[in-house]
């Protein structure tokens, strides 16, 4: 569906995207993943005709970015990182001014975008500007829906959204997936990554990897532990100046810890943090999750 | 830990028209205390944070920070703490050596503090060869060390950090609580809200809003154990969906 082929775009001299290969399939569900500054934000301008890149091609379910934007225009629904609704017009007149501009009707796709609308529906006649930020964010994709795309691209639809909403609106995104509609999404939250179907990992312009999320996870190349204590900072500073230590970072109430070997010397270890003045210290052995291995990758590079 | 009191709120109510964004809200924060002020979007956080640093008046209530009242000693208030967030803290066409400069007058330092603390800030931050660089062109997380520092450059006697790691990878994340830890660990009180559940462990105590009222406030411990859940995520689900 999306055939994203050795893309390159610099600004000046420096390289936001280098050499990026990336295909999605029909009906998939596909997350890019990386901090701030990787370029996700340029790739999905690229994906949906709003830039040109510098060097190779992007194919949308045939049409290339650069020669058939009008083409892919009408085929793509975006919805960028700052949500682009006019602020000066209600709730209602942004779904409207939507649906004609792409020369349709809200009544003619309601079914499709009824679900998440409805929540904001009671909202009606509010300005979009004096939204909440979840209501703007429900507003924002039922604009991006409502001319019944086939590819839905998200840019970080979810920073600045709690736990909560967030979890609320992946629902939605995998209910909009089972109507057949590709959908391309972008996030920093580790636990959304564990949602798509394959993630790509970007870091400073480059393709870690491409995976699914258990492919990500298998492989991850060690053996992990998680480490608690009755004083949580203070190990981690202890785990900081241990010999054996390879990576030993914060995840909630607990650490994660590697050794330089691919096991770790459990006797060895207790011995040290005993020493150390340490009460209640269990050690268990952990599947590693998705943010491990990103971790794990980012480290590496 | 040091008992002593930094912020005393009580019954603090904030009104818009009929709408109440704050609902008799009653907490204490206490020095050198990392502090988690959670709540789904439209909770009331905001509200509540603004209130706090004087930029905004209850509608009724006690609310007393770093000593002073928020009603008429909004300046004193202001003094007495920093404010960093994500989107609003730094300039980005100005270089590191201006920034620090330009918040050292806003603090009201005199010039010659200005200059002993940015050299001091510089020098602890290991910023010698990037101090002339416009903030533009630095790193993510040096970035969001430098507003930290910055946000505490006149010494505070507490903190407010809202949302600081929104959109910022898990490695960078992890480097800022390592600096919240160190700040507290010295006495500064920090007063934190976050959207990463995780993070929400990290704190002394958590509070929890919802529809413009404290659900709940306790430390991460006793709040897994009162909501019988493995982890702050699902202590935060459990509220703010029941």
């Amino acid at each position: 569906m999306i055939k994203i082929l050795n893309i390159t775009k610099k600004y000046g001299g420096h390289f936001a995207l280098d050499a990026v290969n990336i295909q999605v399939d029909k009906g998939e569900l596909f997350g890019v993943i990386g901090p701030d500054g990787a370029g996700k934000t340029t790739l999905f301008r690229l994906v949906t005709s709003l830039l040109v890149p510098d060097d190779g091609t992007i194919i949308v379910n045939g049409y290339d970015t650069v020669e058939d934007y009008r083409s892919i225009r009408k085929i793509i629904g975006y919805m960028p990182g700052r949500f682009s609704l006019y602020h000066d017009l209600s709730v209602e007149e942004n779904l409207r001014f939507y649906a004609t501009v792409f020369g349709t009707t809200v009544e003619e796709n309601y079914d499709l975008v009824r679900d998440i609308y409805s929540h904001i529906e009671p909202f009606r006649n509010r300005l979009a500007g004096k939204l909440s930020g979840g209501m703007k964010q429900k507003l924002a994709l039922s604009c991006a829906l409502i001319h019944r795309p086939e590819i839905l691209v998200l840019d970080e639809p979810t920073t600045g959204v709690d736990a909560v909403s967030r979890k609320e609106f992946w629902e939605m995104l995998k209910r909009i997936q089972n109507e057949g509609i590709t959908i391309l999404v972008s996030t920093p939250y580790m636990d959304e990554a564990q949602l798509c179907d394959r993630v790509a990992f970007l870091q400073e312009g480059q393709i870690m990897t491409v995976n699914t999320p258990q492919g990500i996870i298998n492989d991850y190349p060690r053996e992990l532990f998680a480490l608690r204590a009755k004083d949580i900072y203070k190990l981690v500073l202890d785990l900081k100046s241990y010999h054996g230590t390879h990576t030993s970072l914060l995840f909630g109430h607990e650490i994660h810890y590697t050794e330089r070997s691919k096991s770790i010397d459990h006797e060895r270890l207790t011995m040290y943090l005993e020493e150390k003045g340490h009460e209640e210290i269990i050690i268990e052995k952990i599947e590693p999750g998705i943010e491990d291995s990103f971790l794990e990758y980012m480290r590496e590079s | 830990m040091n008992k002593d009191l930094v912020i005393k709120v009580r019954g603090l109510t904030k009104k818009f028209g009929d709408f109440v964004a704050n609902d008799h809200l009653d907490f204490d924060v206490y020095k050198g205390e990392i502090f988690g002020f959670l709540g789904a979007n439209g909770a009331g956080k905001t509200t509540a944070i603004k209130i706090l640093c004087g930029l905004s008046y209850p509608t009724s209530g006690e609310v007393s920070v770093a000593g002073y009242n928020v009603y008429n000693q909004t300046e004193q208030v202001k003094r007495n703490i920093g404010y960093m967030s994500q989107n609003f803290t730094l300039y980005e066409d100005l270089t590191v050596v201006e920034n620090i400069r330009f918040y050292g007058g806003i603090y009201g330092l005199d010039k010659k503090t200005i200059k002993t603390k940015s050299n001091l800030l510089i020098e602890k931050l290991g910023f010698e060869k990037e101090k002339y660089r416009l903030i533009a062109d630095i790193p993510l997380g040096w970035k969001q060390k430098l507003a930290f520092s910055v946000a505490m450059l006149h010494d505070p006697q507490i903190v407010f950090l809202d949302e600081p790691t929104g959109g910022v990878d898990p490695n960078t994340r992890r480097q800022f609580w390592d600096l919240i830890y160190e700040v507290s660990d010295s006495g500064m009180t920090v007063f934190v809200t976050t959207h990463y559940m995780d993070e929400a462990e990290y704190c002394s105590r958590v509070s929890i809003m919802d529809e413009g009222k404290i659900v709940t406030l306790d430390t991460p411990e006793n709040l897994k154990l009162k909501y019988q859940a493995a982890n702050m995520d699902e202590v935060f689900v459990k509220i703010a969906r029941g």
